[in-house]
């Protein structure tokens, strides 16, 4: 049923400013160069230079390797940078390994941390181990950064599943709980994301705990982004929408939100060619 | 390159929202349906104007607006629509090769699909059901039924094999104001399959999807007389029935009109089937998940504001999850949004008419007067038109009105149960017998509820499901006879012994 | 001076779309160059049959029986052009009905053909019927009749179809074909081979993946064919060109049981 509310005008602008100020600016390719990171980070900062009202994004988020230029880019900006780590995006390296990364990450600067969980581990039954990683991970990132962790919905097969690791995810530690790597042939959809959105609010009326929540892979179109957010209003109310509890991972999302966004203030269907591409 | 200290700082704000996200009006555009200013019975292919001379305002419940002059039909109005359907059954339509007739009911199928977004927004308008429902559901499931119906209509041998089946004749057709175009094809679809012609009267307050039907017929080309339309109250109604030239009555209402006419027709011959009242129980085990069970319990009484003779009223939650499931029910039911039929954001339409808001009023009045605790949404309702907050009543007894009798609102009493057993045993405590829901994770359990069940369509981890394929229909007080599926067509055709 | 009409080029109907044979061959028949499959467009097309399949079969029976529906709506518009192409009066009106009568049997055949099953146990136990899967058709005569006769039972059940046109007059199938591609029918669902019958219909015969064989058809070589399809347990079906029946959508059908018990 809420898939189909209609967002109109006013309010359809108004929630796409908020998905702009919520979206985690994501590049995660083997080609990722210091060069492709700075321009993003510009995009991020600024994303629309003809129109300086248009907000910041949350976060740029990256790989290991990128995140001291992203920092360098963003310092002295609202915009955070959150980094990949743990053999992201399979997880399939040994923990010591996993950890050193993580360890990496978070002394190189890097506000937040997105990791993955074992899903090797989960769906062959070692839930306790799923758990152990999440808690050693957290420890590393400690007060210095706040961890999202990756259940990577598409892999896991049943909505049973993608409950069971949302709360293993806020047991070990998670400040946020993250839909999937984008890597993965099916990534955010709205019933996997409403059914997290139902674990963090059964959680948080049962304990007072906040855990934020990031949808990532496949959000293309603001059409979808919007759904996303009506999900997060009707599921969790007017506090979790918020960039402090909610992300949305992306990269050729923004420019479509730029061009709803031109297309309400004209009224005229926009042109890709006017919006940059970094 | 700088910029302004008050852009930089704008773009930084990050804390939460103070301010409700209200979403703006999403109307869906009103223009695209022309109503006439009146209309008169459609006899014989054309409209005409009634003999009684009398006509009646239908309104927009939603704005209590009038929107259209129609026809009240009279013994002598009657009379007429029932020979132009006998002269089109002697006539032109039961000679036609069955695969003929087939081909109009296809014909009548695609040509609903194409004016889809016409029906949808006239059934709302007049009717006062969110226009999701009646876009969604209404329209696409009444051309499923026409286009379900068409494919029998040359193969009844195979539906019916070694009977040779054969139309009956003229049928008469009295439907209510709860799904009007949807009970409309849920009649005429497999009437005309079968090759009888028919009169049918919409219900008194929903006359005009079946007068916009009348030029789909057009349309399509259907020979004059196959279907007949006579508007009408309930007088129209008990002259089709009592006519003698009718040979099969098909009636959805209330039980105590639908006793009315078992009563009439005692003794007569005629055919009868009737799709009545239903006090439907829907179980929640304690292993459903939770989540979805409550989605599933709104759709089953807020769906079509509870108009439903199928409407899942009263809720047995296993006493173990009462706490979190009534607590997920409350918190679902602030979010449901009751306004404008016709804005595309709207969970919960209007009242049908006065007199169904003044009837549901009166029983949740019996509710509180008898103990229940009722609990109902902080909710803005708009000033004019007839609307009812979505209510819940909690601590309800088996014996209480509210528990009994048929409420036909946007109203849930919630009773408990400890073991199958015992669900079982108060779901079928009930002159009723029409639907039931089960929520429960285990399948065996699905299906040893299903077979104990007494009623004609059990819903097992979802509700209020239709389709051309299902019969439909009900045990008991709920009425007897089946429509959909293969078993639909049975009322229809006169057949062989067996 | 007359008007000098532009000649069409008549190809074959693979996946949607109508590509020449890979072969590049042509052959004549009805004073046209009409394109001669060779055993690698069949390969091509049975591979694209069975990826088809899998949408196919999984399409609700209403909409597979509304694309039957609407084959016939655009046979109807090219009803004229149908015409010019066949000898016996009637024939099109024949196959258009027929379309037709098919397309309503989409969402009614499983009440018919399938059941719950009275079992002495606490189980309950129901028959489904599910498509078999990519079936091979060799269409018999008439050219359009007999091709629609045998095709539209094979895809109404959810199978998808490589057919083998009739030999001596095969222009009336690529005319059909056209139909089939403006009729919202999934790419690949239907695909249709004209050419040389004693070249193709071994290698149709002898396919792995061909779940099943329409023998209609087939004249001398039947026999033949029957024993290359024993390879892969193909079900091999012998119809009648001109005739209508559930029990020939039935023969392209498997039956599921399934028990599940019946408890608190």
């Amino acid at each position: 049923m809420l898939s189909k509310r209609s967002i109109k005008r006013e309010s359809k602008v108004f929630a796409l400013e908020l998905a702009i100020r919520m979206m985690d600016l994501t590049t995660l390719e083997g080609a990722d160069t210091p060069g492709k990171v700075a321009a993003l980070s510009s995009k991020g900062i600024r994303p629309d230079p003809t129109d300086p009202g248009i907000p910041s994004v949350a976060a740029i988020c990256v790989y290991p390797n990128l995140v001291p230029y992203a920092l360098e880019r963003t310092r002295g900006t609202t915009v955070r940078v959150a980094s990949v780590a743990t053999a992201f995006p399979s997880g399939q390296s040994p923990i010591e390994v996993k950890l050193e990364e993580t360890r990496w990450v978070v002394e190189a600067g890097a506000h937040e941390v997105d990791m993955v969980i074992d899903r090797g581990a989960f769906l062959s039954g070692r839930y306790a181990q799923v758990y152990d990683e999440i808690v050693r991970v957290k420890e590393i990132c400690g007060q210095r950064a706040h961890l999202k962790v990756i259940i990577e919905t598409g892999e896991l097969g049943t909505y049973d599943n993608v409950r069971r690791a949302s709360l293993l995810a806020i047991a070990g530690g998670a400040d946020f709980i993250k839909t999937s790597t984008g890597k993965a042939a099916t990534n955010a959809t709205l019933p996997v994301a409403l059914c997290m959105l139902e674990v963090i609010r059964d959680v948080h009326e049962e304990t007072g705990r906040v855990v934020g929540m990031k949808v990532a892979g496949g959000i293309r179109q603001s059409k979808q982004a919007v759904q996303f957010l009506v999900q997060v209003h009707e599921t969790l109310g007017l506090a979790w929408l918020t960039p402090d509890r909610y992300r949305i991972g992306a990269s050729t999302l923004l420019n479509d939100v730029l061009m709803q966004i031109r297309k309400e203030r004209t009224g005229r269907y926009q042109n890709p060619d006017y919006f940059t591409v970094d | 390159m700088t910029e302004r200290k008050q852009d930089v700082a704008r773009r930084a704000e990050k804390s939460p929202l103070t301010t409700a996200w209200d979403y703006a009006p999403a109307p869906e555009a009103r223009d695209i349906v022309h109503i006439q200013e009146r209309y008169g019975l459609f006899i014989g292919g054309k409209f005409v104007e009634p003999l009684s001379g009398e006509r009646y305002t239908t309104i927009d419940p939603a704005r209590e607006e009038p929107l259209s002059e129609v026809a009240q039909a009279n013994k002598a109005d009657v009379n007429r629509a029932v020979k132009a359907a006998r002269g089109a059954f002697d006539g032109p339509w039961s000679k036609l090769r069955p695969s003929e007739r087939a081909k109009y009911l296809f014909r009548i199928a695609r040509i609903l699909q194409e004016r889809s977004r016409e029906f949808a927004v006239l059934e709302s308008l007049n009717g006062g059901k969110p226009i999701r429902e009646s876009r969604d559901v209404d329209v696409p499931l009444a051309a499923a039924h026409f286009f379900y119906y068409a494919g029998w209509a040359d193969k009844l041998e195979y539906a019916f094999p070694n009977r040779r089946p054969r139309p009956i004749g003229v049928a008469g057709q009295i439907i209510p104001w709860n799904f009007p175009l949807l009970m409309l094809a849920w009649k005429i679809a497999p009437a005309l399959a079968a090759g009888n012609t028919v009169v049918l009267k919409p219900a008194e307050t929903t006359p005009l999807t079946a007068l916009l039907f009348c030029d789909v017929v057009r349309q399509a080309e259907l020979p004059p007389g196959v279907v007949n339309i006579v508007t009408g109250d309930g007088r129209t109604g008990a002259e089709i029935v009592a006519h003698p030239g009718v040979d099969k009555i098909a009636f959805t209402g209330s039980t105590e009109v639908g006793k009315a006419i078992q009563r009439t027709l005692a003794g007569t011959g005629k055919r009868l089937t009737l799709e009545l009242g239903g006090k439907a129980a829907n179980i929640i085990f304690d292993d459903a998940p939770l989540d979805q069970a409550v989605e599933g319990i709104i759709n089953g009484i807020y769906f079509n504001q509870g108009h439903v003779c199928c409407a899942g009223s009263r809720l047995f939650v296993q006493e173990s999850i009462y706490e979190a499931t009534i607590a997920k029910l409350k918190r679902r039911m602030r979010t449901l949004r009751v306004g404008d039929p016709l804005d595309k954001n709207t969970d919960v339409g209007a009242i049908n008419s006065k007199a169904q808001l003044e009837k549901i009023v009166s029983l949740v009045r019996s509710g509180v007067e008898e103990g229940a605790e009722l609990y109902q949404p902080p909710c803005k309702l708009p000033e004019r038109g007839y609307w009812f907050v979505p209510t819940v009543f909690t601590n309800v007894a088996q014996s209480y009105r509210i528990a009994q009798e048929e409420i036909f609102g946007p109203v849930l009493s919630v009773l408990t149960f400890r073991t199958p057993d015992e669900a079982i045993e108060k779901a079928n405590n009930t002159p009723y017998g029409l639907s039931a829901g089960v929520w429960t994770e285990k399948g065996s359990r699905i299906l040893a509820m299903a077979q104990r069940l007494r009623a004609g369509v059990i819903w097992a981890n979802t509700y209020n499901r239709f389709d051309p394929a299902s019969p439909f229909g009900g045990y008991k007080e709920s009425g007897f006879g089946r429509e959909g599926g293969r078993h639909g067509l049975e009322a229809y055709v006169a057949m062989d012994d067996a | 001076m007359k008007r000098l009409p532009v000649q069409k080029t008549y190809k074959l109907f693979i996946g949607g779309a109508f590509p020449r044979s890979e072969s590049g061959r042509t052959y004549v028949a009805e004073r046209a160059n009409v394109a001669r499959a060779s055993r690698k467009d069949l390969r091509d097309a049975v591979r694209i049959a069975r990826q088809a399949g899998v949408g196919w079969a999984k399409a609700t029976a209403y909409n597979r029986g509304q694309v039957l529906y609407r084959i016939a709506e655009m046979m109807e518009t090219r009803r004229s052009e149908l015409v010019s192409f066949v000898s016996r009066a009637g024939e099109v009106d024949r196959a258009i009905d027929r379309v037709v009568w098919y397309a309503g049997w989409a969402d009614k055949l499983g009440q018919v053909i399938g059941s719950a099953n009275p079992v002495a146990g606490p189980y309950f136990n129901f028959t489904v019927p599910e498509p078999t899967g990519v079936t091979g058709i060799l269409a018999p005569e008439p050219p359009l009749l007999g091709l629609v006769s045998r095709l539209s039972p094979v895809i109404v059940g959810g199978n998808t179809a490589v057919v083998i046109a009739s030999e001596a007059h095969p222009l009336v199938a690529i005319e059909f074909a056209e139909c089939l591609a403006t009729a919202d029918v999934p790419p690949g669902v239907v695909n249709i081979l004209t050419g040389l019958r004693k070249e193709l219909a071994p290698w149709l015969a002898s396919h792995m993946d061909v779940a099943a064989l329409d023998l209609t058809g087939g004249d001398g070589d039947a026999a033949e064919l029957e024993r290359l399809g024993a390879e892969n347990v193909k079900r091999v079906v012998r119809g009648r060109p001109d005739g209508q029946s559930p029990y020939d959508i039935a023969a392209f059908l498997e039956l599921k049981t399934v028990w599940h018990p019946i408890g608190m």
